[in-house]
């Protein structure tokens, strides 16, 4: 066979040889860093839904504990209690648990043999809030005290703070960690592009000699390593997105487990732009590296 | 000028290269001449003294500086330095290439020096599969494919036979026709001799008193 070259048809090659672009290692490493990261955004991002459900759940309903005052019955008071929540503006529906009802709920607490038939429980009232225009608890205090009913108004507040700062402290965990992958994989850039201008000193200064700048030389550099980049987290977030997709098909019968982290196929989308933010960090940190370490040299 | 705390390799050296001029460096092994050239083509900083290129002193050059004062200075260099995952074509190529031309603007440029030097038919050859001789040539090649204003060789003949030396030489004499200036280091005596042009003569890193035609110097 023979090579016919064709001087008209010749385009430049790499300037850097082609095979340090196939740094298996750092492939590795860049592509387990994505897949970390890529995971922690899905996460992070279905971790919030889960903890505003929570919330919309909670904080759509309050309870009015009751008890009986003067001639009253507990039932008497309960349903008066009902009746004047219902008026409030932001309730939707005020409904009185029955005493069965209200022994059900305390009956896991008190064991088989249920409270003595004696002894004075107070009743419970069941509140439904507008969803759009909810009452507050304080609404609720107000109108009982106003209508002289004696009652502890529970609007689950508590509950929400807490359940909202979990899902907070979890999407802060989540960012916090994707931004020590890209520190981290900042410094194993800045560590590959040392070791490459080291193994190619002979390139680099052919290159230097033959008139080339700092800059045209940190480019080629800047530009291996964010190709390289954008290769290795595509194929990490790729998995990851795999990964993802398998644990929701997996857990989709399992109404605990989606409750507790609902993954819609949307969240599989975070990872998506990864392989550009992976480019831009190497890119930007082979640069200053080269360029620190070019600056270093006579 | 020293290495480290080494002793001076080369002192007490003052000499011109007028613009356009033609000159041979010789002087036995170790005797300074590879590094009176990387003082030139700035590849060392001098340890003490001046050194004026273009009217600029490199002392006082920027780093920003040095690479547009590389590209008006051509060297070929005795250990060749060709890029081996390059073919032939792009290590020649190499000069236009960094200084920001286009491509299709020195394709034929490259091609046409190629022929000339005898690498024709080896354009698209990697530099391992070559010979001395041809590395030689390609390294030339490189050299003067700007058409540099400095043109530096250290031993540019020292790996081919007469014939291409000569030729090379003839390549030499006309890059110094249309105004390069010329330093080519050299151990090849009859190639000195034959150039008819003034010789540095370098003995222990010191410039010998009276440099004088190339005769004169094998003398």
């Amino acid at each position: 066979m023979s090579l016919v070259f064709d001087p008209d048809r010749w385009w430049p090659a790499p300037l850097l040889p082609r095979e340090d672009g196939r740094d298996w290692t750092l492939m590795f490493v860049v592509a387990t860093l994505s897949f970390l990261a890529s995971l922690a955004a899905v996460v992070a991002l279905a971790g919030s839904r889960a903890a505003h459900g929570w919330r919309s759940e909670i904080a759509g309903s309050a309870t009015v504990v009751v008890s009986a005052q003067g001639l009253d019955t507990p039932d008497a008071a309960a349903a008066r209690a009902a009746e004047v929540v219902s008026g409030v503006k932001g309730v939707a529906e005020a409904r009185a648990l029955d005493a069965a009802k209200t022994a059900a709920l305390v009956g896991p607490l008190v064991g088989p043999a249920g409270l003595p038939a004696d002894m004075p429980t107070p009743r419970l009232v069941s509140v439904e809030l507008d969803p759009k225009a909810p009452a507050s608890g304080a609404d609720l205090d107000r109108a009982l005290k106003a209508a002289g009913v004696d009652a502890v108004v529970d609007d689950h507040s508590r509950w929400t703070a807490q359940i909202m700062r979990a899902g907070a402290a979890m999407q802060a965990t989540a960012v916090g960690l994707i931004g020590l992958i890209v520190v981290a994989l900042g410094a194993v850039i800045a560590f590959a592009t040392r070791q490459g201008l080291a193994a190619r000193r002979d390139v680099v200064e052919a290159l230097h000699l033959a008139g080339a700048t700092d800059t045209f030389i940190a480019q080629l550099f800047q530009a291996r390593f964010a190709r390289s980049a954008a290769q290795a987290t595509l194929v990490g977030a790729a998995l990851a997105i795999v990964a993802a997709a398998a644990v929701k098909l997996a857990t989709s019968g399992d109404d605990q487990l989606t409750a507790l982290l609902p993954v819609t196929w949307r969240d599989l989308a975070a990872p998506l732009p990864f392989p550009l933010l992976g480019a831009l960090v190497a890119a930007v940190t082979g640069r200053l590296t080269a360029m620190a370490v070019l600056r270093e040299r006579p | 000028m020293r290495y480290g705390r080494e002793p001076e390799v080369l002192k007490d050296i003052s000499f011109e290269l007028p613009r356009g001029s033609f000159h041979f460096l010789t002087g036995p092994s170790g005797s300074g001449k590879s590094t009176l050239l990387k003082l030139i083509f700035l590849a060392e900083q001098a340890s003490r003294g001046r050194i004026e290129i273009f009217g600029r002193d490199v002392a006082l050059m920027k780093r920003a500086e040095r690479p547009a004062m590389r590209r008006k200075i051509g060297v070929v260099f005795q250990e060749f330095r060709l890029l081996d995952h390059l073919s032939v074509f792009d290590n020649a190529a190499l000069g236009p290439r960094i200084a920001g031309r286009k491509a299709a603007d020195y394709r034929a440029d490259v091609a046409d020096l190629l022929a000339w030097v005898g690498l024709g038919d080896r354009m698209h050859a990697m530099p391992p599969a070559l010979s001395g001789g041809e590395k030689q040539r390609l390294a030339i090649a490189r050299a003067v494919i700007n058409r540099p204003d400095i043109l530096l060789a250290d031993e540019p003949t020292g790996n081919v036979d007469d014939t291409m030396a000569l030729r090379i030489l003839r390549l030499f004499v006309e890059l110094n026709r249309v105004g390069a200036t010329v330093l080519i280091a050299s151990h090849d005596r009859d190639l000195v001799a034959r150039a008819g042009v003034p010789a540095l003569k370098l003995e222990d890193g010191r410039l010998a008193p009276h440099p004088g035609f190339a005769p004169e110097v094998d003398a």
